[in-house]
């Protein structure tokens, strides 16, 4: 449904020249919620003004459903556009209009008779919620209503695509999640194609099929939700992870950690876990089968869609020897084994 | 004071309502258009046309440099070219218009400026034409600021009308010159004096009338 070749934009030239984006390739199939997560400035904004041709690209093509947009003459990139819903970090409605008035004014764009425009605007306020403040004014409502409003706006045309742009950044976190409730009933109910970018794990977490990490203009990652959540493959995809779990030893034993390796230390260790894993009884078969203490200090189990995540900060406690076989057992049963230092043992 | 006195303070007061009135309409429906143009020609944004932009600007950099006491003299061909004659309320209507056009059409820019970008860009998504992010979105999201502009357009006008005044213009400027200064009656420069505060006061109040009536903020 969404399709990016190789597309590029530059702002500026020469020197003072900024890649905002550097041969990204990206397809979204129809009926499809994608996430693009990065953070501020690696060029997400531009990557979805991309798609609507609200930023031209330097280089590469962009094609919506099946037509390609950056070939476009500018009146039919405005008709194209009416396929193309957008809502916004900062909603973007009209003041000076009503809730009605704003959601019909894609409709009046569009050349369409009052009388049409009243009977699409009705169900729409309906969808979203807000039959009851259809004569109310942006300034007041609360920011989810703001937002409810901006997505039957851009709902209004009967878009293919749904382009979000940070839509829940300015929201607090219970309104987000009604909002992105929202999204998905959109997208379950119309099969439209949903293409966000946001800076919150969460998001990505709740909604999306599938999400690409971008970083410096490049998409580093671009990988089914579950996978990306339990297998990140970058160093940039671990840090949102773990930023997400706010999974990290305390401060007391970061002090201690060394990278001294000796007889008498223990290793600490981050252990990720997915799939079959998640059910197997690991820990006491470890202390069975290796003879190893499991000294665990954090844990976490997160349910990703369908799939379970567990994380687990844990020192490993028996002779080096034992330590050793204890992670080889563990990497042997798919699990993610990371040492994070050593400490001294006390006795 | 002699009802012939009344209805010469009547008539100025007249007069300088049509001076006002005739520039107010005609800068304003000038004026408004190269504000708008001032604004959507600019770099980067919808009618992108830096050169065309930057020949308007300095033009109404110009026309909102010359002394108004200047232009008025300086045009006086083209006043009667126009309407046949240099003096009278006609006439000074002229370069009152001529200098209120840049004035609004600053003022519009300025209105436009304070919106959001996300605006046009949200209009934009939606596939509006440049026309209409004008006519449905510009021009009615920035009605406050145009409003308060305009008034500020014709309290200016009221005070320059007052100076048209001093060079045969007619109007209160006039009568204050000629009965009030030249044959040095109190009584009339203090009556002129108060009418136009009056009229001044009374522009402002319905300005931040329909400010407040149109504001949804």
């Amino acid at each position: 449904m969404i399709e990016l070749n190789n597309v590029s934009k530059t702002y500026g030239a020469g020197h003072d020249a900024v890649h905002a984006l550097k041969g990204v390739n990206l397809a979204i199939p129809k009926g499809a919620i994608h996430g693009v997560i990065g953070l501020s400035g690696a060029g997400k904004s531009t990557l979805i003004r991309c798609v609507n041709l609200l930023e031209r690209p330097t280089q590469g093509t962009v094609t919506v459903d099946g037509q390609e947009i950056t070939r476009l003459s500018n009146t039919a990139l405005n008709q194209a556009r009416h396929r193309i819903g957008m809502i916004f970090q900062h909603f973007n409605l009209l003041t000076t209009r009503n809730v009605f008035d704003n959601v019909a004014l894609p409709l009046e764009l569009m050349g369409q008779p009052r009388r049409d425009i009243r009977e699409r605007v009705s169900p729409l306020l309906e969808m979203v919620g807000l039959s009851d403040k259809a004569d109310q004014f942006p300034a007041q409502l609360s920011g989810g209503q703001k937002q409810r409003v901006a997505i039957a706006r851009a709902l209004a045309s009967n878009p293919r695509v749904l382009l979000c742009d940070e839509a829940t950044s300015a929201l607090d976190p219970q309104t987000t999640s009604s909002i992105l409730e929202l999204l998905r009933d959109i997208n379950h109910q119309l099969g439209i194609t949903i293409l966000l970018i946001t800076h919150e794990m969460e998001v990505v977490k709740s909604i999306c099929h599938r999400v690409g990490l971008i970083s410096n203009g490049e998409l580093v990652e671009d990988a089914e939700v579950g996978d990306f959540f339990t297998a990140p493959r970058t160093q940039l995809g671990r840090d949102f992870l773990n930023d997400f779990l706010q999974l990290s030893p305390p401060k007391e034993l970061l002090e201690r950690l060394s990278d001294n390796l000796d007889a008498n230390a223990h290793p600490v260790v981050r252990l990720t876990f997915s799939g079959d894993a998640v059910s197997t009884p690991l820990i006491s078969r470890l202390a069975r089968d290796c003879g190893v203490d499991v000294s665990i200090l954090q844990a976490k189990v997160e349910s990703i869609q369908e799939r379970t995540l567990g994380l687990m900060i844990a020192e490993l406690l028996g002779t080096s020897e034992q330590t050793q076989a204890a992670m080889d057992y563990l990497a042997d049963h798919q699990l993610q084994v990371e040492v994070l230092g050593y400490v001294q043992r006390n006795d | 004071m002699s009802s012939a006195m009344i209805e010469l303070i009547l008539q100025a007061t007249l007069d300088t309502l049509y001076m006002v009135g005739i520039s107010g309409v005609i800068s304003t429906l000038l004026g408004l258009p190269l504000g708008v143009m001032l604004y959507v020609t600019r770099p980067r944004q919808i009618l992108a046309k830096p050169l065309l932009n930057h020949a308007l600007g300095i033009v109404t950099n110009i026309g909102r440099s010359i002394p108004f006491i200047i232009l008025m003299v300086a045009i006086i061909p083209f006043t009667r070219m126009l309407v046949g004659t240099s003096i009278g309320i006609n006439a000074a209507s002229v370069p009152l218009t001529i200098a209120a056009i840049p004035f609004v059409a600053r003022l519009i820019e300025g209105a436009l400026n304070e919106l959001s970008p996300g605006l046009i860009e949200a209009a934009q998504a939606m596939g509006a034409t440049p026309w209409q992010i004008i006519t449905k979105v510009l021009i009615p999201e920035a009605r406050g600021g145009i409003i308060t502009g305009l008034t500020i357009t014709l309290v200016t006008l009221v005070s320059y009308s007052a100076m048209a005044g001093a060079v045969g213009g007619g109007g209160l400027g006039d009568l204050g010159i000629r009965y009030g200064y030249n044959r040095f009656n109190p009584t009339i420069m203090l009556i002129t004096v108060v009418v136009l505060v009056v009229m001044v006061q009374g522009f402002q109040s319905l300005g931040d009338y329909l400010v407040r009536k149109t504001d949804r903020k």
